[in-house]
């Protein structure tokens, strides 16, 4: 278990690492010359000499690259060469905007799609199961961007239950932030509810025929705690491996909610960034992203020991 | 008696009082039939089988796969699924009438009263629940033992089925097990709240023929102390020959011959069962004798042929045995049925001994 977790814990490091290479190659791939912006007329061979040692841009770039990641490291990743502001202040207050939306879209989604699963794949092809899973497809089939306008013509236009749009840091007012955050995050959740409840209810139904299940039967045990006790958790396997991919893509893929809702979130600003070609605010978005990714498909992988014994002892 | 007791399905509990009058028979299956609804149409896969097992006592099911005797042994039980399959036909348990019994009432007869042996234990056993768990639902269910009660009992069944290290092993998975073991732990599931009848569906298929034996033995150990009766559904009559008091062989859905095991193998009927003893490997024989295969395969379910459905792949088959469906008769002795138009005792009485002398005692568990 231990030796697992370690080894994971070291493949994180190695695709940390190579991440913050290609984030920091990002910058040198951008077509011109930094010195020829900066010196604008004073453009002299004299003159960028300098300029280049002033930058540090005249040494090996494997030393660029060291002086970046220590400043990194640092929390140092640069300043918008539009606003002055630095991409650190700019990710400390979109990245937890990010972090709360998908949460409460994720623990809206398992809360709804696990229980309808457990019920209706019990009695597949009946009533019950016919329409939550049409209901989830037309889930599937509305874009969050069709739901958000929907959500807000109901809650927040007409029954004047949430704001429509508006974000108030979780640190200034709990409460209110998360009121502000129930709307952003039904939108971005439908699409989850839809694909969680049709794996869980296929993966169940698969599992309810195995020769295990019929021997929890002839234990006697009861129908309701077959499947919470017997089916349920060797039935979580791809859907744990679908939320890994399906959160990631929520990250910085929240864009459109954001926008749509007036929410500063990195999704928010990376769109603005690169249509501002603010290219170390992209630069810093995309480092932060790509590491909470791989930080998620290390918990992924965590608890895929925790739901399956055979992942670390075999 | 406790079979006075049963037609009362309004009670909520069942009860099982102790029987001392061993006469007094366990199961009794009158006229069961199973069909299963399938897009190609109907497959009769039990069609009207009547047996009896006494309390204490072995019966072998042996037939040929696809023959009915798992769906057999799960019609016994009622653990088929509802839908698209059609039930009929009586079974009395320690007399309580089965077939009518409601769901509820059913979990308290399953595992407490009746327990199943699954053929593989590959798949028998949940994947992801520690072996102790396994055994430690049926414990606390109907035993209703607390959790370390329950804990202290599995570690014993698994010490008694010959696991060691028990206590360790309590905590394991599945996978960790060799076959062997987690047969051996299947039988401690099945036994666990000491049932007075278990069905063990083809317990030793899926295991190495060296482990088979074992279990068998194990399961007869355990039959003997605990007193309880046991089905023993296979499709190697070799396996049976020597445990079973009974033997019951199935064909198509139907029994064909029933007897006591060592009138079975003393005056064989049927030439089914004839087949199925001829295809055993034996040890008397010379070394270098081929073994007779059946012929042709079982027939279809869902348009049975006419006449004997075993006539197709007889070698002694006549116009008769195509033309009409010969029923279960009575031989010599009372406990002895059979359906056939001619028995092999009639076609070859006394000179014929050569191939019908064979005895129970000739045939061996494959790895004895």
């Amino acid at each position: 278990m231990l030796s697992y977790v370690l080894k994971r814990l070291a493949q994180l490091v190695v695709v940390a690492f190579i991440i913050s290479v290609l984030v920091f190659l990002l910058v040198h791939l951008l077509p011109g010359d930094p010195t020829s912006i900066i010196l604008g007329g004073n453009d002299t061979a004299a003159n960028r000499q300098i300029l280049l040692h002033q930058l540090g841009l005249n040494t090996p770039i494997y030393h660029q690259y060291w002086i970046w990641l220590i400043h990194a490291l640092h929390g140092n990743l640069g300043q918008s060469y539009l606003t002055r502001e630095t991409v650190g202040h700019v990710i400390a207050s979109g990245f937890p905007i990010d972090v709360e939306l998908i949460i409460i879209s994720q623990v809206v989604a398992f809360a709804v799609a696990i229980p309808v699963a457990l019920i209706t794949a019990r009695r597949p092809n009946r009533p019950l199961d016919n329409i939550a899973t049409t209901g989830t497809f037309g889930l599937l089939a509305l874009p969050p961007f069709l739901i958000a306008p929907i959500l807000v013509a109901i809650f927040a236009v007409g029954l004047h239950w949430f704001p429509a749009t508006g974000y108030v840091p979780f640190s200034q007012n709990p409460a209110t932030n998360l009121h502000d955050m129930i709307l952003p995050g039904l939108a971005l959740t439908a699409g989850s509810i839809a694909v969680y409840y049709r794996l869980l209810r296929s993966d169940l139904i698969m599992t309810l025929q195995e020769d295990f299940i019929t021997m929890a039967r002839s234990k006697g045990l009861s129908d309701r705690r077959i499947m919470m006790r017997q089916a349920f958790r060797p039935s979580t396997f791809s859907l744990l491996a679908v939320a890994g991919v399906n959160i990631g893509a929520l990250l910085a893929g929240t864009f459109i909610v954001e926008y749509l809702f007036a929410m500063p979130g990195l999704g928010y600003s990376i769109v603005q960034a690169v249509q501002q070609r603010d290219y170390l605010i992209v630069q810093g978005i995309a480092l932060v992203v790509a590491i909470a990714y791989v930080v998620l498909q290390f918990i992924i992988d965590f608890l895929f020991t925790v739901v399956d014994p055979r992942v670390t002892r075999e | 008696m406790s079979a006075r007791r049963a037609g009362r399905p309004a009670d909520r509990t069942l009860e099982f009082p102790d029987v001392t009058d061993l006469a007094d028979p366990l199961l009794v299956v009158n006229d069961l039939h199973t069909s299963f609804r399938t897009g190609r149409g109907t497959v009769h896969a039990v069609d009207g089988v009547s047996l009896t097992v006494g309390r204490g006592k072995t019966l072998g099911i042996v037939g040929e796969s696809g023959s009915g005797k798992t769906v057999l042994a799960r019609s016994i039980m009622g653990l088929l699924p509802t839908r698209d399959v059609i039930r009929s036909g009586t079974v009395l348990f320690a007399g309580h009438e089965m077939t009518t019994m409601a769901p509820a009432q059913l979990r308290q007869v399953w595992g407490a009263q009746m327990s199943m042996i699954f053929q593989d234990p590959m798949t028998a056993l949940n994947p992801v629940v520690r072996i102790g768990r396994q055994i430690t639902d049926s414990l606390r269910l109907h035993l209703r033992l607390d959790r370390r009660e329950a804990h202290t009992t599995a570690v014993e069944l698994l010490r008694s089925v010959g696991i060691p290290s028990p206590e360790e092993r309590a905590r394991w998975y599945p996978f960790q097990l060799s076959g062997g073991m987690r047969q051996r732990v299947m039988i401690a599931i099945a036994l666990a709240c000491a049932p007075r009848l278990v069905l063990a569906d083809e317990p030793t298929t899926g295991l190495d023929v060296s482990v088979q034996a074992q279990i068998l033995d194990l399961l007869e150990a355990m039959q003997s102390e605990r007193h309880m009766a046991v089905v023993l559904v296979t499709h190697d009559l070799g396996v049976v020959a020597k445990r079973a008091d009974e033997i019951a062989v199935m064909y198509a859905g139907r029994i064909v011959e029933r007897a006591p095991t060592r009138t079975l193998f003393a005056h064989t009927h049927m030439p089914y069962t004839r087949a199925l003893m001829d295809s055993i490997p034996r040890l008397a024989n010379p070394s270098g004798t081929r073994l007779q295969a059946i012929a042709g395969r079982p027939p279809d379910l869902i348009h049975p042929p006419k006449g004997c459905r075993f006539a197709p792949r007889c070698p002694y088959a006549q116009d008769k045995c195509r033309e009409s469906d010969p029923p279960l008769r009575t031989a010599a002795s009372s406990d002895h049925v059979f359906a056939c138009w001619f028995p092999l005792v009639d076609r070859m009485p006394a000179d014929g001994s050569a191939k019908s002398s064979a005895s129970a005692v000739d045939y061996e568990a494959p790895s004895s």
